[in-house]
């Protein structure tokens, strides 16, 4: 490879442009075999994420989920492992915040009970990432097939607690009880109006705060701290980590940990902001959205709120598509969201290298 | 008793079938080194394709086509993605399985606008089960007639097919040049490429076999097992079959052992629904569902056994140039 350097903005900002309006050609062409026309629906879908309050509410409200998801895919991609389950580890994240909510609110006070269910969320979703990452690091078994694993368990486990445990007597649905009301997190619309700001009603709530604090939290720790560059080390080139001296299991294990800890805050997200009680399936496919938002980001935090409040205006504008045209459902979301993923991820070296090639070219000559 | 224990594995064969196409072509794609967590993906791509075509064609066969056609289709991109650009396998698996989860509900709402299912298939758009000569006169026959009659006859040609490809497997895999080359390309291409064999053409033609067996799979799922396409009707077979791969630590026998496993518990699952065990209580049928994903985990962690891949499996292959 010559010495020739790429300009940084051809790697942060053309390529993965590029990829994403790949990505969102293909779907174009969708829309247009279905027999719409894609200019008129991406109109809708801008209008519906970003043309009213409400909208940008709800666009922002996903994209907290999206910010801890793909915060979670990026620490533990940073290391060079390829944590899949964080699906499983929200969903026991939000079981910890289920229990520190069922167990407190009827005794404590908000600011006692929230502290904790940002603990019980983090803990919890630590705890589903350490086995696998014990795995991983103290007898090699593969961790994109354990925490597989992990996330069906987890699905089992939780239908099992939710419907044999704390399902509320007497009732069908398979939910536990409302909490009361001092283990709501605010929304961030009530928090606003007694300042006579009005944003419109939607779920974002303060959780959205708290996904901004931890993409600080993750850019400190990934490139300001020790520990942050043993675990790029590792990522970078396991052997030189091993020979410069550095615990690559342990370092494995703490980003493992630290990946589902951030997986398990959607929990507070869903259960503590919205819903108020502890549900099925509440993740609702956020854990793998992650992979695409963390993928786009390009595993900075800075590009991974980028990348989420795209994918939540994908989620919300993609209602609003499907409430005005009828034959598009909001599914079609869920297919741009794997275009994204083959295009910026699995065929990320299809341009990278051209790209490259003719930049290093040019510099050259 | 034994007339539950025929009912179960009658149960556990019509469980299977789909994990064995499946976990089979996990293992053509993982033996030529090509991670395949897209097995998801295309199973549901050609449970939608096949069951659309046939209801639209009204002939199962032409069902089985489009999904074979559909599965294979996936495949390819996986293999433009990994062979031809070395991208991440289970980033273009992850791309796969969630495309085809958005788009085949877009499709159907277009196509039959029955909220993401396709009609009904009726008559011959359906694989019919197949009644043995002689089952219903040998049915009175002690012991054997059970057999005979209620657990190997009555089922459809897919089920039939899908144990017929294990020894087929196992011939291509150990007994031919290709299975030779296939397992070769998985443990060390460069030895491959050194004797002038083209690593990229033999892991693309394990991926098409891949494709093909998922895709009868897919089809079995939506033609012969239910009638008709429902939303994500795959529901995980894709990464249990993946995991019945692994557990059969990637040779064909024991991979139809652990498909057979999963599928006896699976129905063991749906019998135990609120039954209750004298002195144990209820047990619950979480406790059972889990079962395949606890013990896959074990073994991968070397508690019973030692699970090992083969030896290039999920890195792409870079033709050294002087």
């Amino acid at each position: 490879m010559s010495q020739a350097k790429v300009p940084t903005w051809v790697n942060i900002a053309l390529i993965p442009a590029l990829n994403i309006m790949l990505a969102f050609l293909v779907s174009g062409l969708v829309i247009l075999a279905i027999g719409e026309n894609p200019i008129e629906a991406a109109g809708y879908l801008i209008y519906g994420a970003f043309g009213y309050d409400e909208g940008i509410g709800y666009t922002l409200y996903y994209a907290t989920n999206l910010i801890f998801t793909g915060l979670a895919v990026s620490v533990a991609f940073k290391g060079g492992l390829f944590n899949i389950g964080g699906e499983g580890q929200a969903y026991i994240g939000g079981l910890g915040v289920g229990l520190v909510c069922l167990s407190l609110d009827h005794s404590m006070p908000f600011y006692v009970i929230a502290p904790l269910a940002i603990v019980g969320a983090a803990i919890f979703g630590a705890a589903w990432a350490y086995i696998p990452a014990y795995l991983q690091a103290r007898r090699g078994s593969h961790i994109v097939i354990t925490t597989i694993m992990f996330n069906f368990i987890a699905s089992s486990l939780m239908v099992y607690l939710i419907v044999n445990w704390l399902k509320e007597d007497g009732r069908m649905a398979p939910n536990s009880r409302t909490f009361e009301e001092n283990a709501w997190l605010p929304y961030l619309h009530e928090l606003l109006s007694p300042l006579g700001i009005d944003i419109g009603d939607s779920p974002l709530n303060l959780t959205f705060i708290w996904a901004l604090l931890c993409c600080v939290f993750v850019w400190g720790l990934i490139w300001h701290t020790r520990w942050g560059y043993q675990l790029r080390t590792l990522g970078t080139n396991p052997t030189a980590a091993r020979y410069a001296g550095i615990d690559t299991a342990k370092v494995t294990i703490w980003a493992m940990l630290i990946s589902g800890g951030l997986a398990g805050f959607v929990g507070l997200n869903e259960i503590m902001g919205v819903n108020h009680n502890l549900l099925l399936n509440f993740t609702a496919g956020y854990g793998f959205a992650g992979i695409a938002v963390a993928l786009m980001g390009r595993n900075h935090p800075i590009g991974i709120i980028l990348a989420a409040i795209l994918f939540g205006a994908l989620y919300q504008g993609g209602a609003e598509l499907a409430f005005e045209i009828p034959t598009i459902t909001p599914e079609i979301v869920i297919a741009i969201q794997g275009l994204v993923i083959l295009f910026s991820g699995a065929l990320e070296h299809m341009f990278k290298d051209r790209i490259e090639g003719f930049f290093i070219r040019r510099a050259v000559a | 008793m034994f007339e539950t224990l025929i009912l179960m594995l009658d149960a556990t064969m019509r469980v299977s079938t789909p994990l064995i196409f499946a976990a089979l072509a996990g293992l053509y794609s993982e033996r030529a080194g090509i991670v395949d967590i897209g097995l998801e993906g295309k199973i549901l791509g050609s449970a939608f394709a096949a069951a659309a075509a046939a209801s639209v064609f009204g002939s199962a066969w032409v069902g089985l086509c489009f999904g074979i056609l559909a599965s294979v289709g996936l495949a390819m991109i996986h293999g433009f993605a990994c062979i031809t650009h070395r991208g991440d396998h289970i980033v273009s698996g992850v791309a796969i399985n969630t495309i085809v989860a958005g788009l085949t509900v877009t499709l159907s709402m277009y196509w039959f606008g029955m909220g993401g299912q396709t009609p009904a298939l009726v008559g011959d758009a359906r694989f019919l089960d197949i009644t043995f000569p002689f089952a219903d006169a040998m049915e009175s026959v002690p012991v054997i007639g059970a057999i005979y009659s209620n657990l190997l006859s009555g089922h459809n040609i897919l089920v039939y097919l899908a144990f017929a490809m294990v020894p087929v497997t196992y011939w291509v895999i150990y007994k031919t040049r290709f299975g030779l080359r296939l397992r070769a390309v998985g443990e060390n291409p460069h030895a491959v490429d050194t004797a002038g064999i083209s690593v990229s053409l033999i892991r693309y033609r394990a991926l098409i076999i891949c494709g093909i067996l998922c895709g009868l799979a897919g089809a079995y799922l939506s033609t012969a097992h239910n009638a008709g396409f429902l939303k994500d009707m795959s529901a995980g077979k894709g990464y249990m079959a993946l995991a019945a791969l692994i557990f059969g630590k990637w040779r064909p026998v024991p991979v139809l052992l652990a498909c057979l496993l999963f599928g006896f518990l699976d129905a063991v699952a749906v019998r135990m629904q609120g039954v209750v065990i004298p002195g144990i209580g209820e047990v619950p049928v979480q406790a059972i569902e889990v079962l395949p994903y606890v013990l896959t985990v074990l073994l991968l962690a070397g508690f019973i056994g030692k699970a090992i891949g083969p030896k290039a499996i999920g890195r792409p292959y870079v033709k050294e140039r002087a």
